[in-house]
């Protein structure tokens, strides 16, 4: 299981924080269409997104390890 | 990093670079300001909701940091970041650099802040005369 985290427009869209899906070593792009299924409004969302696998920037094709945490991380506004 | 929901403190910002062989400290304050620019207008902000994922964002800007301390050796970096609700004037952000020499102190402060705005996965939701958006989703 991966335990997904939503943030700020991803969170509002998904209507929750975080959650356990059932992703574990499949690729981001792959665990991602899965979230999309199970949350049809993040997509329009999901295009602008970066995605962060235990904390740290991934790409698309990077494998989520099962037991870690993945992040949609949308248009950040820091500082 | 530092996150946290209470007001900064510059104090402790310049406490946390400042040493015997750093002759200038540089401070930016990062300030919510009473309005933004969308399509040309001019409109009002009246406050600001910042959050942040907050154990990567201490992660990414230690990064940051460490990128300017290899760019600009001999500089020491400090970061404090607030979350929550801001009203106008509140300060959402301090960076503090320090360096033997000011240009270094000015040029790694610069580094961060510009850096910090392009990857710390910290966002913030505009209240304005216009209604309530996430910055940086656009239409």
């Amino acid at each position: 299981m991966v335990r997904v985290l939503y943030f700020a427009a991803c969170r509002e869209r998904a209507g929750v924080a975080d959650e356990l899906v059932d992703v574990g070593n499949r690729t981001v792009e792959d665990a991602i269409a899965v979230v999309a299924t199970r949350h049809p409004a993040l997509r329009d969302v999901i295009a602008r997104c970066r995605f962060a696998v235990n904390q740290a920037f991934v790409d698309k094709n990077s494998v989520v390890p099962d037991g870690a945490e993945l992040a949609l991380i949308p248009p950040v506004a820091g500082g | 990093m530092i996150v946290r929901e209470t007001p900064l403190s510059v104090d402790e910002a310049i406490a946390s670079v400042k040493h015997a062989g750093a002759g200038a400290v540089v401070v930016m304050l990062g300030i919510v300001r009473d309005h933004t620019r969308k399509d040309g207008a001019r409109v009002g902000v009246v406050k600001l909701e910042y959050e942040a994922y907050a154990e990567m964002a201490a992660k990414i800007v230690a990064q940051i940091v460490d990128e300017s301390c290899a760019k600009f050796p001999g500089v020491r970096a400090s970061v404090q970041h607030r979350v929550g609700s801001l009203a106008i004037g509140d300060v959402a952000v301090v960076v503090a650099a320090s360096a033997p020499h000011r240009k270094d102190a000015f040029d790694a402060c610069e580094l961060i802040i510009d850096r910090l705005k392009e990857d710390a996965p910290i966002w913030k939701r505009e209240h304005g005369d216009d209604g309530v958006t996430w910055v940086g989703m656009g239409p």
